[in-house]
């Protein structure tokens, strides 16, 4: 189990940003081979490359924070707590999973740790978040609501409701956007007209661009962004500049598509955030961390792999909150 | 006795559950001056934190009410005119409608869409005359078309303390309907639960919203000859299946009248299920807009794309001489 932190200072000290990205990292990889191995049907969307983000900007989180993610999201949800093993369990589809099963690697959630939700639908989350910050700046309790998008979704009509929203009605939200340069196989400039901070400003938002591979710029940026939400000082954008060094999802290992330039990606690897944090880490220190983690995920997978398949019998169980049931699909 | 409008009554609805639950508030637009007269009088007794005016951002500002419902809050989006209600369709379908699902039932949203005038509406034109609530049923979303007045308050109390997303739809020609209430007699009415307004033995007339009123006009007309049972759903779903293989055990005879498209319309779910599962002497008969129709160009052509009384009492005979 990863260790509790309680305050942005003891999330922020560098081993911890350190063993936070190394055990995203590894879990992706984990996850890639049992893609691999047929057990995650859905294929993965990895994050691999872009885990400073995750880790710099949920290491600036309370507990009570919360955070909305979407489909590149394992990242985000191990980042802000949520147990692997869980997390593994529901992406391999079994009843111990966060979601029991029911959103997989496309749609987890985790309310335990204020996770909630990820959409697979590009950009609506940005409004779903909007409206809880609007419900905790009610509540009075300072908590913050985190939505974390692409590049791919700044183009999305909601998404713009969503920031008009939020700068209108000066909201404890703070919008991440992971540019990573590509929209599955989209280039950003040939989708988005003007810049991704631009839009945040033209809403009234303070928008700013940070190093998305050094999670300890990413952790003072969101730091200064969350803080000031939180003391009722409205919404920011963050547009995290980042890459993946994977493809857009797994489907891409068997379709083989090219569309980035061997030289670009040479540029990103050159500045890995694993190893950006990784020099701010004494090597013993290191490596002892390294072992930690590959000893929680042997563990998450175990646990992943040994937990029950769901029964067919309960395929619409939980579709409504008061248990209402529902025909099945023959009269017999 | 006291009347209640239906428009009242949805006034009256909404400011006894705000009143009940601190956590309920609306949004929408235009909702400040009340434009649709549902939120008449909300806005000075609970303020601007529980009656939210927004611009013009429907899309956003459902999945806001989602987040909301998400975080605790119990909210009541209003919409002024149906086509709305296809624009959010992803909001309320994918999104707000699949998280109890998707969460294994760690989430919960309960969330109130409000249709306060459905339907057609005299030269409003062809995108303001619609009525998509089969589109809902079809997704599974919770949908609710009350007929009267009583019953558009208590449909709008449940809806609003049901906790999943439930679109309510009222109907343009019902808004105006007057019924004697006594007002300690208003309360909850369980979705799912349809009601009988005329009871009869020949045949079991299943309508909805305004044309629970013709149908009721229908039957008293033909008493003499036919002896018309009426069967109200007022939840279009969860539909009362139970209560209408109740009606049809009495009767055998079945006539649909429903103002949705004919094509995969209430209509035809009613018809196919009562076929598949329950006692029909003869087969059944639907009275419907046609197929894809658009409503609200002139008076002349809309009336003939809706359904009528005369169309309701020829197929009342056709299913009484064996639906041939």
């Amino acid at each position: 189990m990863p260790d509790r932190v309680d305050t942005p200072a003891a999330a922020g000290r560098p081993e911890r940003l350190y063993r936070t990205i190394r055990l995203i990292r590894r879990f992706e990889e984990r996850s890639i081979e049992l893609v691999k191995s047929g057990h995650i049907g859905s294929g993965v969307h990895p994050c691999i490359g872009q885990e400073g983000v995750a880790a710099g900007v949920c290491a600036a989180l309370r507990p009570d924070d919360v955070v909305f993610s979407n489909h590149r999201g394992h990242g985000h949800l191990l980042a802000k707590g949520c147990e692997p093993g869980r997390v593994l369990a529901e992406m391999v589809g079994r009843v111990d999973g966060i979601d029991h099963g029911r959103g997989g690697s496309f749609h987890p959630s985790d309310f335990s740790h204020n996770v909630y939700g990820s959409t697979g639908t590009v950009g609506h989350g940005a409004a779903i978040a909007t409206g809880v910050a609007w419900a905790a700046k009610q509540d009075g309790a300072g908590r913050v609501v985190v939505s974390f998008f692409g590049d791919g979704a700044v183009t999305q009509g909601a998404l713009l409701e969503g920031l008009n929203l939020a700068g209108l009605w000066q909201l404890p939200v703070v919008f991440i956007c992971e540019n990573n340069l590509y929209a599955t196989t989209l280039p950003v400039e040939t989708a988005v007209a003007g810049t991704i901070t631009g839009r945040g400003a033209a809403f009234g938002i303070p928008s700013s661009t940070v190093d998305g591979q050094d999670a300890e710029v990413v952790l003072a940026a969101a730091t200064a962004a969350i803080e000031r939400a939180r003391a009722g000082g409205g919404p920011a954008l963050l547009e995290m500049s980042t890459y993946r060094y994977h493809g857009h999802h797994t489907f891409e290992l068997k379709t083989r598509l090219r569309y980035r330039d061997p030289d670009e990606v040479a540029r990103w690897l050159a500045r890995d955030p694993l190893q950006i944090q990784a020099a701010r880490v004494p090597a013993g220190v290191r490596e002892a961390i390294d072992a930690e983690v590959e000893e929680e995920l042997a563990g998450a997978v175990k646990f992943a792999l040994d937990s029950p398949r769901p029964d067919p019998v309960d395929a619409l169980a939980g579709l409504y909150s008061t248990g209402l049931s529902v025909r099945a699909g023959t009269a017999d | 006795m006291p009347k209640l409008s239906y428009l009242k009554a949805l006034n009256r609805a909404l400011g006894d559950e705000m009143e009940r639950d601190p956590a309920v508030f609306i949004m929408g637009e235009d909702i400040k001056l009340a434009l649709t007269n549902t939120t008449h009088g909300l806005l000075e007794k609970y303020g601007p934190d529980r009656v939210i005016e927004t611009p013009l951002s429907e899309q956003g500002f459902t999945n806001f009410a989602t987040g909301a419902a998400l975080a605790g809050k119990r909210p009541v989006v209003e919409y002024q005119i149906p086509f709305l209600l296809m624009l959010v369709f992803e909001q309320i379908v994918n999104q707000a409608n699949k998280f109890s699902l998707m969460s294994g039932g760690q989430a919960s949203v309960p969330v109130t869409y409000l249709l306060p005038a459905a339907g057609w509406r005299t030269g409003w034109g062809a995108q303001h005359s619609d009525q998509p609530y089969p589109l809902f049923a079809h997704m599974g979303v919770k949908t609710v078309l009350p007929a009267t007045p009583s019953d558009a308050y208590g449909l709008l109390s449940t809806a609003i303390r049901d906790d999943d997303p439930v679109v309510f739809f009222a109907p343009i020609a019902a808004l105006g309907v007057r019924e004697d209430v006594d007002f300690a007699d208003l309360r909850p009415v369980p979705l799912g639960v349809g009601r009988v307004h005329r009871a009869g033995t020949d045949v079991t007339v299943v309508a909805v919203g305004h044309l629970v009123h013709d149908a009721i006009a229908v039957a008293d007309e033909l008493a003499g000859d036919v002896s018309v049972e009426v069967f109200d759903p007022r939840s279009v779903y969860p539909f009362d299946w139970a209560g209408l293989a109740a009606s049809l055990d009495r009767t055998g005879r079945l006539v649909v009248i429903d103002d949705s498209n004919r094509s995969c319309g209430l209509a035809a779910e009613i018809a196919a299920t009562a076929a598949e599962e329950m006692h029909l002497v003869a087969p059944p008969r639907r009275v419907t807009r046609p197929d894809g129709a658009v409503v609200g160009a002139v008076p002349e052509l809309d009336v003939v794309l809706q359904p009528t009384r005369e169309q309701l009492t020829a197929a009342i005979y056709k299913v009484l001489k064996g639906g041939l």
